[in-house]
């Protein structure tokens, strides 16, 4: 089972491309687990068709120690098996502390186990890494291979050098690796070419580029991925083409992070100035 | 205590004969040079000089991880120390249960719950939330305000208190904000100390936490002045053993009005009246100051240092209260009183001195006992080599007159520093500024403390947040008769086989305050320095073994 946790700037297009690219993956016969790690727990809406379940930590709340996978774990489209984390609500709590035992219990409830035969476990982490908690699937070896989602904006360029840095710390330690780059295009100059550049700096690959199309959004409204709403769209085979790239890949580094003047020259050199 | 000339032999101040320079020097080599730079600032070799000023003592820092300190932290201040022998709050631990549970009457503090009409009394209970996984990921105000509803329905208190243990901090459940509430809803006073157990450097930050809470939240809240005479709060006594009691009679006897104590054997109604009382007295400086020096600001009423732990401290204290008040009955009252309680005391001190004399004491606790108890250990002619605070300021080692020079470092800065100005109806001097000169020029220091190196001799060894390296070094260089600390160093230090007392709870003795106190540490303390007991650690085989033989590979 490869375990894959997906990272980037909040608001990037983490979970319609994670989803997106579950559902080519899907397409392909494999089978997936997508595990939720944001308190919103929106990040497998697509491919369950809605936010029909309750999350694990819900589920933990009521029904105290007795928890059964079954409650927690639902199929999706193609059989992909979701889960959401959940949270507490914006501004109580602590949502980091509620990754980490998520986790710890869909562990303990044997949700990776080899009888679940599962091919993937791809984790969606919110936004930013902004404590231990949303550290945990990268931690004690949980996901053993990050994919940085980012656009050729400074901030999300900016958010995915940072989570680099804490891949490194991490990497250090133990088995997780960077896989590569997935370029979230937000139609900026030269943005294939600039992301390029920061891979190659990073030490790392622009796994794919994903172009800009409406069809993600309408997908979205119809609480569907792509390749399940209109599965001969143009936008489909990117996904596919990304679930492709991503089972065929190999590379695995510890990435480089940049120093925030090269990160800015970076900028200067193919965005602003060019 | 003065300077002991004789010890002045060729500039070198001996301690028990020996240099407790050298002493120090070897404590410190054993620690990486950073950690000795840093701990060296905190071993001063005491030196007086004529003016009374005494060398720089480094403290109220932080402690450094890897050493085996002796500090409490900022919720055990507040909440243990300070709030907690209050009997009619009902004070809720607002996280994991065993920070309630480890702070649940473990000081031995006493209260006398009959005085109070209702006659309640809480401490023997432990309220805790109870914080388990769940309220941490989503956030325990709720069940706060279950438990404050539930303590309510259960008890009907006056008055409850929250207290925030650490994780509170982190997922920041805003206490304050269920206790206003909870108040409105209930009727009776509810209020939060955000005394969560990293603030701060030790319990000390905890200490001003709740000074602060139970200035905004009680005092001033009951304006009633009460019958009697000579009205005082006496501030800093916790009752631990019945050390409060002791006080009590004696203040009874010299017919000494006692408004309000903080906080042995107090309740919350007399918190709510101190400001009425006309002279704060002040027990333990360092977790109290904060308030006396916010009710002479608010209200008007003056206070002073006193001491209750020795028969001659006490009787010193009395002296003090009745220069005060400046009336020839109560002066009468006190000389009668001490007159009354002497004959005891120096029958106590024929039969136990020539037992006594010149053993040697160590005392490393609180912010204020272990200057307090040299008061007793002299009397019965015992000398105190060596003493430090856990968790003291500088000027509660050399006196007020150095707090202008304190630096405010950023852990202290962490710490509400409340700003008080005087109540507009109800501030009232006590005494007028010439009356306070005068009385000043007789003698009386008012806001005045001159901290404890000022009244230990030259070369006395002061050591601010000891260690165990260096408790273990004291006690194998000098193997003092007695060791003073807390139920952490206490069966490390026995097992040196040196007798060792809890200053904190008193093992199991008390009270050890006031007259009859004072004959009550005479006795144990007594018993506990003669005691053979310590003689028979070493088992007989090991002194004098029945057989004697070589390994066959040693020859």
């Amino acid at each position: 089972m490869r375990k894959i946790a997906i990272y980037g700037k909040g608001g990037i297009g983490k979970s319609t491309t994670t989803q997106n690219t579950v559902a080519g993956l899907a397409e392909m016969g494999e089978q997936v687990m997508v595990v939720g790690c944001d308190p919103k727990a929106d990040s497998t809406r697509l491919l369950l068709g809605g936010l029909a379940q309750k999350t694990v930590l819900d589920t933990l709340r009521e029904e105290g120690e007795d928890v059964e996978l079954d409650d927690v774990l639902k199929p999706g489209y193609k059989g992909v098996m979701c889960t959401e984390s959940g949270g507490p609500e914006p501004g109580v709590g602590c949502a980091g502390r509620g990754i980490i035992t998520s986790i710890n219990l869909l562990e303990q409830l044997g949700a990776y186990t080899e009888s679940k035969k599962l091919d993937y476990a791809f984790y969606d982490v919110l936004g930013d890494v902004v404590c231990g908690g949303f550290a945990m699937p990268i931690r004690e070896g949980k996901a053993e291979e990050i994919y940085i989602v980012v656009s050729g904006e400074m901030m999300a360029m900016y958010a995915a050098n940072n989570i680099c840095k804490g891949i490194v710390k991490f990497a250090e330690a133990g088995v997780v690796r960077l896989g590569g780059l997935i370029c979230n295009s937000r139609n900026v100059d030269n943005e294939k070419e600039m992301i390029e550049a920061l891979a190659d700096q990073l030490g790392t690959q622009m796994i794919h580029f994903i172009p800009r199309d409406n069809v993600v959004q309408r997908a979205e409204i119809n609480r569907k991925t792509v390749i399940d709403y209109e599965p001969e769209n143009a936008q489909a085979d990117e996904y596919r083409t990304l679930a492709k790239k991503i089972a065929a890949n190999e590379m695995r580094v510890i990435p480089t992070p940049l120093e925030i003047e090269e990160l800015e020259k970076l900028l200067i050199d193919y965005g602003i100035a060019a | 205590m003065a300077s002991t000339a004789n010890a002045d032999i060729a500039d070198k101040h001996l301690l028990d004969g020996k240099d407790p320079e050298k002493i120090k020097q070897e404590m410190l080599r054993d620690y990486p040079p950073k950690i000795a730079r840093k701990r060296a600032k905190q071993i001063v070799i005491n030196k007086v000089d004529k003016d009374q000023n005494v060398p720089e003592i480094s403290s109220n820092v932080r402690t450094i991880p890897g050493l085996i300190g002796q500090r409490g932290c900022c919720y055990a201040g507040c909440k243990g120390v300070v709030l907690g022998p209050t009997r009619d709050i009902i004070n809720i631990t607002h996280g994991p249960i065993g920070c309630g549970f480890y702070s649940w009457l473990t000081r031995r503090n006493q209260t006398d719950a009959s005085t109070s009409e209702d006659g309640h009394n809480f401490m023997p209970y432990c309220f805790s939330t109870d914080m388990q996984d769940k309220e941490i990921i989503f956030g325990g105000e709720k069940k706060l305000e279950q438990a404050i509803q539930e303590a309510y329905d259960n008890f009907h208190p006056k008055a409850i208190a929250v207290f925030a243990t650490c994780p509170v901090g982190l997922i920041g459940d805003d206490i304050h904000a269920v206790s206003r509430k909870m108040k409105a809803r209930l009727g009776i006073n509810v209020f939060g100390f955000s005394c969560e157990g990293y603030k701060g450097v030790s319990q000390s930050a905890g200490h001003h936490i709740a000074n602060n809470g139970i200035f905004k939240n009680v005092i001033g809240n009951d304006d009633t002045v009460r019958e009697g005479e000579f009205k005082l709060n006496l501030l800093g006594e916790y009752n631990i053993g019945g050390d409060a009691f002791e006080i009590e009679r004696i203040f009874e006897k010299c017919g000494i009005t006692l408004v309000s104590t903080f906080s042995g054997n107090s309740s919350i109604d007399d918190f709510a009246n101190a400001h009425t009382a006309d002279l704060n007295l002040i027990m333990c400086h360092r977790s109290i100051n904060y308030v006396a020096e916010m009710m002479e600001t608010k209200f008007g009423l003056p206070w002073i240092k006193v001491n209750f732990i020795g028969a001659q401290a006490t009787a010193k204290s009395l002296r003090k209260i009745a220069q005060y008040f400046e009336d020839p009955k109560l002066t009468e009252k006190v000389e009668a009183v001490i007159a009354g309680e002497m004959p005891e005391i120096e029958n106590a001190l024929q039969m136990i001195r020539p037992r006594t004399k010149g053993k040697r004491a160590m005392m490393f606790v609180g912010g204020s006992r272990a200057h307090h108890y040299q008061e007793l250990f002299t009397e019965m002619g015992m000398e105190t080599l060596s003493a430090g605070y856990e968790f003291g300021h500088r000027d509660d080692y050399e006196g007020r007159k150095v707090l202008p020079d304190i630096k405010v470092d950023a852990d202290s800065r962490n710490i509400e520093e409340l700003e008080i100005s005087p109540d507009q109806d109800r501030f009232k001097p006590r005494k007028s500024s010439e009356e306070l000169k005068k009385l000043m020029e007789d003698g009386l220091a008012f806001s005045e403390y001159d901290g404890m190196m000022t009244e230990m001799k030259t070369g006395s060894m002061i050591i601010d947040d000891l260690t165990q390296h260096e408790a273990d070094k004291l006690i194998e260089s000098f193997k003092p008769d007695i060791f003073c600390a807390g139920i952490k160093e206490k069966y490390a230090v026995q097992k040196h086989g040196i007798p060792m007392k809890q200053l904190h709870s008193y093992d199991y003795g008390g009270p050890y305050a006031g007259f009859v106190g004072a004959i009550n540490f005479y006795k144990d303390i007594e018993r506990m320095v003669n005691s053979r007991i310590w003689g028979f650690l070493k088992a007989p085989w090991e002194k004098n073994p029945e057989l004697a033989a070589n390994y066959v590979f040693d020859e």
